[in-house]
């Protein structure tokens, strides 16, 4: 009686208990990640006098605008079925790029541009190496990683100062109410929402996410999506290292260490299967946000260990993994 | 006897794209390094250029032997960086801050790795977890952990049989090196000289006619991350007793992805089947000579990072399909 | 009416494939608005054809031609663009993508150069109404029955202004009402002028819905003929390759000697999705044969009682004992073995070699810490090489490489090697050269002789015959009736199956 399909008998017995549509299992994940970011912030601001000021809002945003950059790039590349291991090593070498530009006597305008325009670069080689000799995106973004690092730091082992008026006055509007580097972050954020949800290409990424020969029948151009979605995340890890010299006011060539590690246990806290498919940007930065709470309420809690954070997001990364696959198993995957 | 003889062959060819890199590695270095053969002995000690990447190379070497195996499942384990750190952390903690004696200490440095192996291997065989995900709860967590246990320092021990383990020799040869030729023989024993490597193989190489035939494919995979966190826990300590310290945030940094080349270089393949111990052994000796080679000719350790790149890309290709058909088409007359 | 060129037309299609002939001047046509059926077994070579037709797979020689045009597709949406869709058996869309989306992927409706999501939804509860399916279009494909699915995809073919709709399978995982559903919807199709090849393996529904039918063989059309003036038997005939008078003429074989009357293993209540429930004995010393057409559920039966697949509903027992369901390592231990009929995906593993493999299934037995060796390996290996003819210059051949008939006889010797009481054999003999048949017949008459008791399936009606001694016909997943001793002939067989006497 009941149909055979391979996916539906769970659910249908979820429809019959007419559970509201938000909290199907198609929104779950972003519900939870939701969720657990509410909790947490009501939790922070009960139990921390002083929790809900602007300052700490700021440090928020501002102590994680370049993960969250680097995480809009890594959403498109996991939606799409992908996966980006260079993205940290790509900041650092944009970073250590515009630096050292700089220095030279450029002005740190087309120096973002040229850091931009290779990141973007990189990371299209990158996509189309993938897609042409379909190699594994694991081992071909990790020989990124090295290549990345490896320049880096030839270019300059130490960090450099930046020491340009331009660069300053940006710097100084960073220490302000708005700074640059959180105004990079939302409005990258917005844009990379905006593409995924409202943009032939952005359903096109899911789709291949979905299911690469699926997709390929339906008519995607599966090697444009692929090239683009990795030239996004090489972008955006440019922004991102961009953005850090902003921050930080000087180029370092290991900057974004560790980022890609960080930005993939985000991505996947914010509701984004690593195999692919589903995410969105707005549970990235969600997740973002997360990371970000926590390490703000560490220092409130008397915790100065940077150790609790890891191991904090381990286990909320373990947790949001297990839901996941206790949805995928319902739904028959 | 052919029959024999083709199937060592067949094995060795696994293993040859490794041996015969560190064969054209050494042709290098016989043409243009002085002095690179040569073997002296300081107080009793085996020395010279070779002794040296024998003896660094001997932590790769570990978690190759490891991580071989669990590629050869089907998948990869992320986190035996973090594993080692969180076996130096125990080993040097139970001696030097809580007294106890060293061979407990190791005895509990090496349950702890098999432990986190286990947890691995729970959640990629019980839960499906896909193993990137499911081993990057580790790497997140793990070091976090490593931290918790040394309290946020160093710490330091001078314990006789810890410092043992890499500054002591036997009969000429390092420890280290005597250390990872035993785990290569016992892995060897174990693999081979039992059923398991047979079973791992047939497990990664099509898992539905395994489980048909009657193998225990959940309890074999299992296994093999409990295997590869035994060999980070032993490389751990490795790593430990040669700064005579647990330093729980660089031990192992980024040596996952080492191991993982090697092992891939070793004639292990990334889709999972079979595996060549010898191969990743040879592959963590090749990637050493190569830092070792490049160190004495002056060559920055940067430029290094950018040959391994190259040397990942250029296992992918070779291992690519697509790459080898292109091959066949243009040398068909 | 007879006048008009078709809408489709394929001529003389060949396909070659190292090895095999899979399309040898395969001819197809297909008016507009007409409901065709293509039958064939497997190895027939339909879904070859399909693909030539959708430019999924380019023919070798022959052409195709649309409203009399040739076309030559050189990819699926390249036929898409020409009129030409396909449904596919598992539907091809994402299922993680609403059901609006999948409609209009890649073409939907803009402003200001962003996708406006309400006229998506608008267009696609359109498409879909179009159909008379009433769906959320906003739910993810995927959490939609396999029903909707289809529909889905046949909206979207509609979208596409197909003009040709192949349907590859499409009521295999669908319950009466949906079935009923569907052909209501493709007669609504065929009426507005679309051509459907609707291509399937159950008896009835081609008599339901279908007004001609094109039976495929060996890589050719053997027949094409009015649905209403073909009996059912002969239709079974024809997928099958044997004449009736032939089949008339090929008598029983006797009851085996020395087959015990009582069961070695009872199976009853089997039941899994749309096969059962099933109730079969196999004796000690005997084989019974299931025969049937392709998704008869004969297979399904086999991997149930093998612990291959998990039944819903029923139980084994071999010697009045219990066999626990779902786990292929208890059923060994009982000693039942399964010699599966897809032997790429579920028995060879093509990197370890013949020994290898052929030795697996005993190793798995005694546990990784009992290793049988290389030398013991080699022994069981080369025995069975020798016993059944393998062809591989020796046992360290990785058993990808070998020949498909070759393979078959590895996956055998892996199961012969473990000395089963109860042996199921899945078309043990396809793809294997007629020597090579003769000899494993001879073989099933050996192991009964042994007091192995035998399943055998096989899609050969004549082997079937010839081999066992009872025979449990499947129809539609339900047992259509056992068969023993004289009364197993080839005529018989063929009539149970055909459903001879509940149609026309």
């Amino acid at each position: 009686m009941t149909p055979r399909g391979p996916d539906s008998r769970p659910l249908r017995r979820l429809r019959a208990l007419r559970v509201p549509a938000l909290l199907s299992a198609q929104h779950a994940p972003l519900a939870a990640t939701v969720g657990v970011l509410i909790a947490l912030f009501a939790a922070c601001a009960i139990a921390f006098p002083g929790f809900l000021s602007p300052g700490v809002a700021r440090n928020l945003l501002v102590g994680n605008a370049v993960l969250g950059l680097v995480c809009v790039g890594m959403t498109f590349v996991i939606i799409s079925g992908g996966i980006d291991l260079s993205v940290g090593a790509a900041i650092g070498f944009a970073s250590i790029l515009v630096a050292s530009l700089v220095q030279q006597g450029w002005h740190p305008l087309p120096a973002f541009g040229v850091a931009l325009a290779i990141g973007t670069a990189g990371g299209a080689a990158t996509g189309a190496l993938i897609h042409r000799f379909a190699l594994p995106p694991f081992l071909v973004t990790l020989a990124g990683m090295f290549c990345y690092r490896g320049c880096a730091l030839m270019v300059s082992e130490r960090s450099i100062t930046i020491r340009h008026p331009f660069h300053r006055t940006l710097s100084e509007w960073a220490s302000g109410p708005v700074p640059p580097a959180v105004v990079l972050f939302v409005v990258v954020a917005l844009a990379g929402w905006i593409v995924a949800r409202w943009t032939r290409f952005g359903r096109d990424a899911h789709a291949l996410g979905g299911g690469e020969e699926s997709a390929r029948l339906m008519g995607v151009r599966v090697g444009r999506v692929k090239v683009s979605v990795y030239a996004i995340s090489g972008l955006c890890a440019a922004l991102a290292g961009v953005a850090a010299t902003l921050t930080t006011g000087a180029g370092n060539a290991t900057a974004g260490h560790l980022y890609e590690l960080d930005a993939i246990a985000a991505v996947v806290i914010g509701g984004t299967p690593l195999a692919g498919g589903a995410g969105s940007i707005l549970g990235t930065v969600a997740g973002v946000l997360i990371f970000g709470l926590i390490q703000e309420a560490m220092p409130h809690a008397g915790v100065t260990n940077s150790w609790w954070f890891r191991i904090a997001v381990g286990g909320l990364l373990l947790a949001f993994v297990l839901l996941q696959r206790g949805l995928e198993g319902g739904r028959g995957r | 006897m052919r029959d024999a003889a083709r199937a060592a062959l067949r094995a060795f060819g696994r293993a040859a794209p490794a041996a015969v890199a560190v064969g054209l590695l050494l042709a290098f270095n016989a043409a243009y390094t002085p002095g690179f053969f040569d073997l002296t002995t300081v107080e009793g000690r085996l020395a010279g250029s070779m002794v040296d990447v024998l003896n660094r190379g001997a932590v790769v070497v570990l978690l190759a032997l490891g991580m071989a195996l669990v590629i050869a499942t089907g998948g990869v384990d992320l986190s035996v960086g973090a594993v080692m750190a969180i076996a130096g952390a125990t080993a040097a903690t139970l001696a030097a801050r809580h007294g106890v004696n060293a061979w407990s200490a190791i005895a509990a440095a090496v349950a702890v790795g098999a432990a986190a192996g286990a947890f691995n291997g729970a959640l990629v065989a019980g839960a499906g977890v896909q193993p990137i995900v499911a081993t990057l709860v580790l790497m997140v967590a793990g070091r976090g952990a490593a931290q918790l246990l040394t309290g946020g320092q160093i710490v330091t021990f001078n314990d006789p049989v810890l410092n043992f383990l890499d500054a002591g020799f036997v009969a000429g040869a390092p420890m280290p090196v005597l250390i990872a030729a035993a785990a290569l023989a016992c892995s060897l024993l174990l693999s081979r000289g039992t059923a398991l490597g047979l079973f791992i193989e047939a497990a990664g190489d099509n898992e539905r006619a395994a489980r048909l035939a009657g193998v225990r494919v959940r309890a074999v995979k299992a296994s093999a991350y409990v295997l590869c966190g035994l060999a980070a826990a032993i490389a751990g300590l490795l790593a430990a007793s040669d700064i005579r310290a647990a330093d729980a945030n660089n031990a192992g940094l980024y040596l996952e992805l080492d191991a993982i080349l090697a092992a891939v270089l070793g004639g292990t393949s990334l889709r999972g089947g079979r595996f060549s111990l010898a191969g990743a052994a040879l592959g963590a000796l090749f990637i050493q000579g190569l830092t070792t080679t490049l160190y004495l000719h002056d060559v920055s350790p940067n430029a290094t990072l950018i040959v391994k790149a190259a040397a990942v890309l250029a296992v992918c290709l070779a291992a690519s399909e697509r790459v080898r058909a292109w091959i066949k088409i243009r040398s068909r007359p | 009416m007879g006048d008009a060129p078709p809408l489709l037309e394929a001529r003389g299609l060949v396909k070659v494939y190292p090895g095999v002939r899979a399309l040898d001047g395969a001819d197809f046509s297909l008016r507009a608005g007409e409901i065709h059926a293509l039958m064939g077994e497997n190895g027939a070579g339909k879904s070859t054809l399909v693909k030539a037709l959708t430019g999924a797979v380019p023919p070798d020689a022959g052409e195709v031609r649309l409203g009399g045009r040739v076309v030559r597709p050189r990819t699926p949406v390249e036929a898409q663009t020409l009129g030409i869709s396909t449904v596919y058996q598992e539907v091809n869309l994402a299922p993680n993508l609403s059901l609006a989306e999948n409609l209009l992927l890649g073409r939907q409706p803009r402003r200001f150069g962003l996708i406006d999501r309400r006229a998506v939804r608008r267009r696609a509860e359109e498409l879909m109404a179009r159909l008379g399916v009433r769906a959320d279009v906003g739910r993810p494909l995927g959490s939609l029955p396999i029903a909707v699915q289809q529909m889905a995809a046949i909206a979207r073919a509609l979208d596409l202004d197909a003009r040709v709709l192949i349907l590859d399978e499409p009521t295999s995982s669908l319950d009466a009402d949906e079935t009923a559903r569907l052909f209501g919807v493709v007669r609504g199709l065929a009426a507005r002028g679309i051509g459907v090849v609707f291509i399937t393996h159950f008896i009835g529904q081609v008599y339901d819905l279908c007004a001609r039918v094109t039976v495929m063989r060996n890589g050719r059309a053997v027949a094409v003929r009015d649905a209403r003036a073909l009996p059912s038997l002969e239709l079974v005939a024809l997928m099958l390759g044997v004449s009736i008078d032939e089949a008339r003429a090929i008598g029983g074989t006797h009851a085996r000697a020395g087959s015990s009357a009582d069961p070695a293993l009872r199976s009853r209540g089997l039941r899994r999705g749309r096969v059962g429930p099933i109730d079969l004995d196999l004796r000690r010393g005997g084989a019974l044969g299931l025969a049937g057409l392709l998704g008869s559920g004969r297979t399904e039966t086999a991997r149930m009682i093998a612990g291959a697949d998990r039944p819903e509903g029923g139980r084994v027992e071999i010697d009045g004992r219990g066999v626990r369901p779902g786990s292929p390592r208890r059923a060994i231990a009982a000693g039942i073995a399964l010699c599966p009929e897809d032997r790429k995906a579920d028995a060879i593993v093509p990197g370890l070699s013949v020994r290898e493999n052929i030795a697996l299934a005993v190793q798995a037995r005694r546990g990784w810490w009992r290793p049988i060796g290389r030398r013991g390996q080699r022994a069981i290996a080369e025995r069975f090489v020798r016993s059944l003819r393998i062809a591989t210059p020796g046992v360290e051949k990785p058993a990808g490489e070998l020949s498909g008939g070759n393979q078959q006889k590895v996956v055998l010797a892996r199961w012969l090697a473990v000395e089963p009481r109860v042996l199921l054999l899945d078309e043990p003999t396809r793809g294997i050269d007629v020597g090579a048949k003769a000899e494993i017949e001879r073989l099933v008459g050996d192991l009964c002789a042994r007091g192995v008791a035998m399943l055998f399936i096989s899609s050969e009606i004549e082997e079937v015959v010839r081999v066992c001694d009872r025979v449990l016909v499947l129809r539609d997943g339900r047992a259509a009736g056992e068969l023993s001793g004289g009364g197993v002939t080839v005529e018989s067989v063929m009539r149970l199956i055909a459903g001879e006497g509940e149609r026309a």
